[in-house]
């Protein structure tokens, strides 16, 4: 049993997001609000992508400028399989669609994760501002081809009939996808911790630290630079499969540089390098947009300058100003 | 044929119209300590980085037990035993002395590719972090921060962590640079202690260090090898002597 009495702070922070999380819809549904649950998933989902980035931007150093690629990704495999699976058609006559999500889940993360091992098979040759542009201009062309794509809505998105089905589950309901989304945004949280302070997660957090000395020591560096990548591409991948099932829609706005941008900023607001910490980034920002955009149009204009000022003055980003002083690395 | 453990044949490094490297020829033999000295701006780190491998030489080939190593790059190499050390120390700053040294010692031991265990729990690599910083003497350090370490501390890591990697030969770019008296004792006694279990090729600018510390010395000038020899002969030679030790000799 865990003593309540005997909790750091850190640990306090933890338990008190976690029960928040897992009370959050019976409370907003006795109040008659289930619009927060959806606004709170797309917080659970989006905490999954910024997460994901944490793994390569935080832990590894590596400044990725083009996450929202994977997340774009992983939401049209989704998106795709789904309407060839309501047409009764084949994809490029190959395979049928699909709205079963232990299908299509699985395979976003497939589809995203080869993408990343492909785009970071290029990218990661270069470094410092090379790999920021060059990540971005990989993730841009990925949207042009989109827009471009006419055969799946092309510039209109795609919309879906609905959710996918997954089995003894109905994700129709709002409540039962947001808690599928936490338990897998918490799947990953648990799994990413591990893997960040496994020997795998140590050559990573090597690389970042001191590259040179790291080749020095006789690491074939690229490797694991590639493998990080290659994850966090096909978890960002499940993220954009999460919010193409919640929103029912897909589009290249999704994949757009600007979103790229916005995960990012998440991610540094929350906290970088501690996996958890953009998951309250996430949540920040979207909850500020909410309730800015819904005070003034021009809400953008408000936005930015705040994030200007939480970055200045959390530097270790709300977790770490949550957590204190011996939460941070 | 031939018993070199390191040899570097006919190495040519150019920058710009500088020849940092201009046909430099240098063999390491098994056990050795080989000393490299020569004035600044000789082309010695230049070398160490050709034979390390961080720098592709623009001609001339590196052979490492017997094997053309010449395009292998530096993470190869230092699988193959070749380890180095840096003139400017280059830590892991932000993690403990024992975490830089058990980073070496998961270097030197396969693959990576291991995402569940705990690293900073395992035995197989924290056990030998700490034996090794015992054994340069860091034994009471292993929990400091390395930015936090003295200079000379972390010119003390900065061996613990290329002996960690067993290696069969070390490459020393001035390990007491910027060392107080005491502690370039330290490292003296140090080096001297590892005489006969590996070879080292050592960068040394204090002539008393390398004369009592080397088997053999080459003399470099200008990116070549004027002299190569024990240090009797080394000491001995008019054209080193007018080339480098004139003054203090
Ligand atoms: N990366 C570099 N770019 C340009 N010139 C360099 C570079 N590295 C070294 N040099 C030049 O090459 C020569 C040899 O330098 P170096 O190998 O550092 O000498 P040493 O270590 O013997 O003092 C010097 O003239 C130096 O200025
Ligand atoms: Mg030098």
């Amino acid at each position: 049993m865990v003593d309540l009495r005997n909790l750091n702070r850190r640990q306090a922070v933890h338990l008190v997001a976690l029960a928040a999380a897992i009370l959050l819809p019976p409370v907003v549904l006795a109040a008659d609000e289930p619009f927060f649950i959806s606004l709170a998933s797309r917080m659970l989902i989006y905490g999954l992508a910024a997460a994901s980035l944490d793994l390569i931007l935080g832990f590894g150093g590596m400044v990725s400028f083009g996450h929202a690629a994977f997340f774009g990704v992983g939401g049209y495999t989704v998106g795709i399989l789904f309407t060839h699976g309501f047409q009764g058609s084949e994809f490029l006559g190959l395979f049928p669609g699909s709205d079963n999500a232990l299908i299509v889940w699985p395979l976003a993360m497939l589809v995203s994760g080869l993408l990343a091992l492909a785009i970071g098979a290029v990218s990661l040759r270069t470094g410092g501002v090379y790999f920021i542009m060059i990540t971005l201009a990989f993730a841009q062309m990925l949207y042009f081809f989109f827009v471009s794509l006419e055969t799946y809505g092309g510039d209109d998105g795609l919309s879906m009939y609905g959710r996918s089905r997954f089995p003894g589950l109905d994700l129709s309901d709002d409540t039962s996808f947001y808690y599928v989304c936490l338990a897998l945004l918490l799947l990953f949280l648990w799994l990413g911790h591990r893997l960040t302070r496994s020997r795998f997660g140590m050559v990573i957090a090597g690389v970042r630290e001191n590259e040179r000395r790291m080749i020095a020591l006789g690491f074939p560096v690229y490797r694991y630079k590639l493998a990080c990548f290659t994850i966090a591409g096909a978890v960002a991948g499940l993220s954009g499969a999460l919010i193409a099932n919640l929103t029912e829609f897909v589009s290249p706005s999704m994949m757009v540089w600007t979103k790229s941008g916005e995960i990012m900023v998440m991610t540094i607001m929350g906290g970088m390098g501690t996996l958890i910490g953009p998951v309250f980034g996430v949540a920040a920002f979207l909850l500020m947009e909410e309730v800015l955009s819904a005070w003034t149009e021009h809400w953008q204009i408000v936005l930015g300058p705040l994030l200007i000022l939480i970055v200045l003055f959390a530097k270790r980003g709300i977790y770490g100003w949550l957590v204190g002083r011996e939460g941070g690395r | 044929m031939n018993d070199a453990l390191l040899r570097a044949n006919s190495l040519v490094k150019h920058f710009g119209a500088i020849p940092a490297s201009d046909g430099l020829s240098l063999e390491v033999r098994p056990g050795e300590i080989h000393a490299l000295i020569g004035p600044n701006g000789a082309g010695k780190t230049t070398a160490i980085a050709q034979l390390s491998g961080e720098m592709r030489p623009d001609a001339g080939e590196v052979y490492f037990g017997g094997r053309d190593i010449t395009r292998l790059g530096a993470d190869a190499r230092a699988r193959a035993g070749l380890a180095r050390s840096f003139q400017i120390t280059s830590l892991f700053l932000g993690f403990t002395a024992e975490d830089n040294v058990a980073m070496a010692i998961q270097a030197h031991q396969g693959h990576s590719f291991r995402f569940w265990g705990n690293a900073r729990r395992d035995a197989t690599l924290r056990d030998p972090a700490r034996d090794v910083l015992a054994r340069v003497g860091l034994g009471a350090r292993a929990d400091v921060v390395s930015a936090n370490l003295a200079h000379g501390e972390q010119r003390q890591l900065e061996l613990a962590m290329a002996l960690a990697t067993e290696p069969k030969l070390l490459l020393l770019d001035e390990p007491m640079a910027g060392m107080g008296h005491d502690e370039s004792l330290r490292m003296m006694e140090l080096l001297a202690g590892l005489k006969g279990s590996l070879a080292i090729l050592l960068v040394e600018h204090d002539m008393d260090v390398v004369f009592s510390l080397a088997d053999r010395i080459t003399v470099l000038v200008y990116g070549r090898a004027i002299a190569s020899g024990a240090p009797a002969e080394i000491r001995a030679n008019a054209e080193v002597r007018d080339a480098y030790l004139g003054a203090d000799a």
